[in-house]
């Protein structure tokens, strides 16, 4: 007989990678890219390509520093990709790339790498952004686009001037914002998409949009405009959905979009911060550990969980 | 109307092997058989090296509730008794029996089981040394005899895993047979019903068992879903009852046997043969995959052998099928729960780390969480193993096979209920 190799059960497995996920979400927000270069102009090309490369290089100079393997299976691109997204498109080049090198060091490296960190590294990247370059990042400026100009974002106009964008417009996403999070049909296929190839867990982004919906309904605020406004899809469909940052198991997914979509709401209706949708994730991604801790499946044969 | 338990994975439908008319295999030259092929105690040797037996000879038994004889698959000379590997990678005491080449029986009779009691059946099954033949190989006398009331006998043909189709085979090819022994079975055992599962990949044989369907004895369709063959699992998606953790089907009123069982307790019952011969699927990398009549005791190699020899490169030949089998390192002997023998190329895969995408929590059908058991048991956080109760793990492979990490869990898992049970 050969030399015979012997390896437990089981011999044979699916042919799913870490990459063909990457990669599948980072196909999935083409849509919103392209939008975003049809609103913003084709600048915000320079924007992505910037950040994604910082990330990348960060990524392979942290793992290098580290005495780690360097593989490039598509998270540090992905970071990178959500980052610029969620930027305002007149930022300068700078801007993405500090961000992009501190979701990476930062918040993705020093934590162990791919599968270790506990915040969404690009979210965390874009509130470090934020919070150190406030008024680059909160600039909405006039810009010209095919067909008009805007000078805020859906939520400005609808707090300080209770003015409401209609919907088709910020369905379309042909409003000021993010470079990646106006356009919520863009954001819908790429989501969509993911779901339906089982990418991603529909339970988040149904739980976390419902959530904010029906909380802002019963607040007496109109339900349709608050879902479509903001960040909030890209949030639900493309951060919320991470799996590194959100928990294990269905039921504490569920508890994680609907404890999210709570905390948009109580910042978009009782502050003034603009970045109420990464706040509520990245506050979320902290209670993830605790989640996974209380809510475990039941267990087959048994009638209490253990916890 | 019913039929899901939870998790699960589809598998591949990969059974080249289905439509091959089960064939008989040559005599091997040599047979090994090993005193312990079955749940339970080690038999003793009742031969000797330079003895003389026949076919269907006992030559190993046991005083062990928990045993089942074995008997002597050809006729010959006993060689030598000593220490070899099963497939399980186990090493039990073997007698190896060199062929005479005539295949001389013993006299064997058979009884009517409508006029012998349940007392007598139950002590021929046993002198017949039957064992599951699902694979895990639990004595049947045993099994037939529940401390507890049972009121459903489950026949087992699901046979989920990919290339096995020795099941199927039988299902197609001897229906009758299957038959009689479930009816001496449900008398057995006291169930008032008994429920033949298939999946619906084998819609055939449904077809040849139906012709046979009575009253008391149904046949049921289910969806083709892996891990479903898991006696657990089957109980739930046919009755809704579940198991109790660290339980047995009888504790929810249920007893649960292979097909192939059922047909060996007909040829025990009815012709007084012991269980010295059973099918076995010889597939993958095989220049011609047969369903093969093999006696037990014949080496994997004679096996490969009859089948051809190999058609391309292989370096795993696993016995049983692929998502529960056994990767074997020299050659072994056919024993009485061996379904399948597969040869195939190796994959290696790198371990990645989890990016906890809660796949394998997905599709575990024990509800369990593969991930924090095989992180625990990588950091030998083995208490913590039991907290997430490792215990109640089948090993059924579906948290591996769609890891797209690639992390061994399994192998992880088996390492912490190794650690367990030493401890313990």
């Amino acid at each position: 007989m050969n030399k015979l190799v012997v390896s437990p059960s089981p011999h044979i497995k699916d042919s799913i990678t870490v990459e063909e996920i990457m990669y599948s979400v980072i196909i999935a927000l083409v849509p919103a890219v392209v939008a975003g270069a049809y609103f913003f102009g084709i600048e915000i090309l320079a924007m992505i390509a910037v950040s994604i490369l910082t990330a990348v290089v960060t990524e392979y100079v942290a793992m290098r520093l580290m005495k780690r393997k360097f593989r490039n299976d598509g998270s540090a691109i992905l970071t990178g990709l959500l980052l610029a997204l969620t930027l305002p498109p007149t930022v300068p080049l700078w801007i993405p790339a500090v961000g992009a090198f501190f979701a990476i060091a930062i918040v993705k490296c020093a934590f162990g790498g791919l599968g270790h960190n506990i915040f969404n590294p690009a979210l965390a990247g874009r509130i470090f952004l934020a919070l150190s370059w406030p008024s680059l990042m909160r600039k909405w400026p006039e810009w010209v686009g095919p067909d008009g100009i805007t000078t805020a974002t859906p939520l400005q106009l609808w707090k300080f001037q209770n003015t409401l964008t209609p919907y088709f417009k910020l369905f379309i996403g042909n409003v000021g914002g993010c470079i990646g999070e106006t356009s919520a049909l863009a954001l819908l296929i790429g989501g969509l998409f993911l779901i339906s190839r089982k990418y991603i867990d529909w339970k988040i982004p149904v739980s976390f949009i419902g959530t904010v919906g029906l909380l802002m309904f019963l607040l007496g605020q109109d339900p349709i405009f608050h879902i479509l406004a903001g960040g909030l899809f890209l949030g639900a469909f493309f951060m919320a959905t991470d799996y590194v940052t959100t928990p294990l198991t269905g039921k504490g997914r569920v508890i994680f979009g609907v404890g999210a979509g709570i905390l948009v709401v109580i910042f978009r209706m009782y502050s003034g911060m603009t970045e109420g949708v990464a706040f509520s994730i990245l506050i979320m991604n902290a209670f993830t550990p605790l989640i996974d801790k209380v809510i475990k499946p039941k267990v087959y044969g048994t009638t209490k969980v253990k916890t | 109307m019913f039929r899901k338990f939870k998790g699960g994975i589809k598998l591949p439908h990969l059974k080249p092997t289905a439509g091959f008319t089960i064939e008989r295999m040559k005599l091997p030259s040599l047979v090994v058989v090993p005193l312990k092929q079955h749940i339970g105690a080690v038999c003793e040797p009742l031969v000797q090296k330079g003895e003389k037996v026949k076919t269907g000879q006992k030559i190993g038994d046991s005083h062990a509730n928990l045993s089942a004889p074995v008997h002597s698959p050809i006729s010959g000379v006993v060689k030598e008794v000593r220490m070899h590997p099963i497939p399980t990678g186990e090493e039990v005491p073997s007698i190896f029996i060199e062929s005479d080449g005539v295949d001389e029986w013993v006299e064997t009779s058979g009884i009517d089981p409508e006029k012998a009691g349940r007392e007598e059946i139950l002590s021929r099954i046993r002198e017949a040394g039957i064992v599951g033949l699902g694979g895990a190989a639990f004595p049947t006398h045993v099994k037939l005899n529940p401390p507890k009331k049972v009121d459903t006998l489950i026949i087992n043909g699901c046979e989920g895993e990919p290339f096995i189709t020795a099941d199927h085979r039988l299902m197609l090819e001897y229906p009758e047979r299957i038959m009689r022994g479930v009816e001496i079975m449900m008398k057995v055992c006291g169930a008032e019903r008994a429920i033949i599962a298939i999946e619906e990949d084998k819609r055939d044989a449904e077809q040849q068992l139906k012709k046979f369907e009575t009253e008391r004895i149904k046949i049921a369709v289910l969806p083709s879903r892996y891990p479903q063959g898991d006696e657990r699992h089957l109980i739930k998606a046919l009755l809704r009852r579940e198991v109790p953790a660290g339980g047995l089907p009888f504790d929810v009123g249920v007893v649960v046997q292979n097909v192939a069982t059922a047909k060996a307790v007909a040829d025990a019952i009815l012709d007084g043969k012991p269980l010295i011969e059973r099918i076995v699927t010889v597939t993958g990398a095989v220049r011609l995959p047969k369903n093969l009549l093999v006696r037990i005791g014949t080496l994997f190699s004679a096996l490969i052998e009859e089948c051809g020899g190999p058609a391309r490169e292989y370096d795993k030949i696993v016995a049983g099928g692929p998502m529960m089998g056994f990767a074997q390192w020299c050659d072994i002997p056919v024993i009485k729960g061996t379904n399948c023998v597969l040869l195939m190329k190796s994959v290696e895969d790198e371990e990645r780390d989890c990016i906890r995408c809660g796949r394998c929590v997905d599709v575990c059908p024990m509800g369990l969480e593969p991930t924090m058991l095989a992180s625990f048991s990588k950091k030998k956080m083995f208490d913590k193993c039991l907290e997430y109760r490792v215990t109640s793990c089948d090993e059924c492979g579906c948290c591996a096979y769609v890891c797209p990490s690639k992390i061994p869990l399994v192998q992880y898992i088996k390492l912490a209920k190794d650690a367990l049970r030493r401890s313990a």
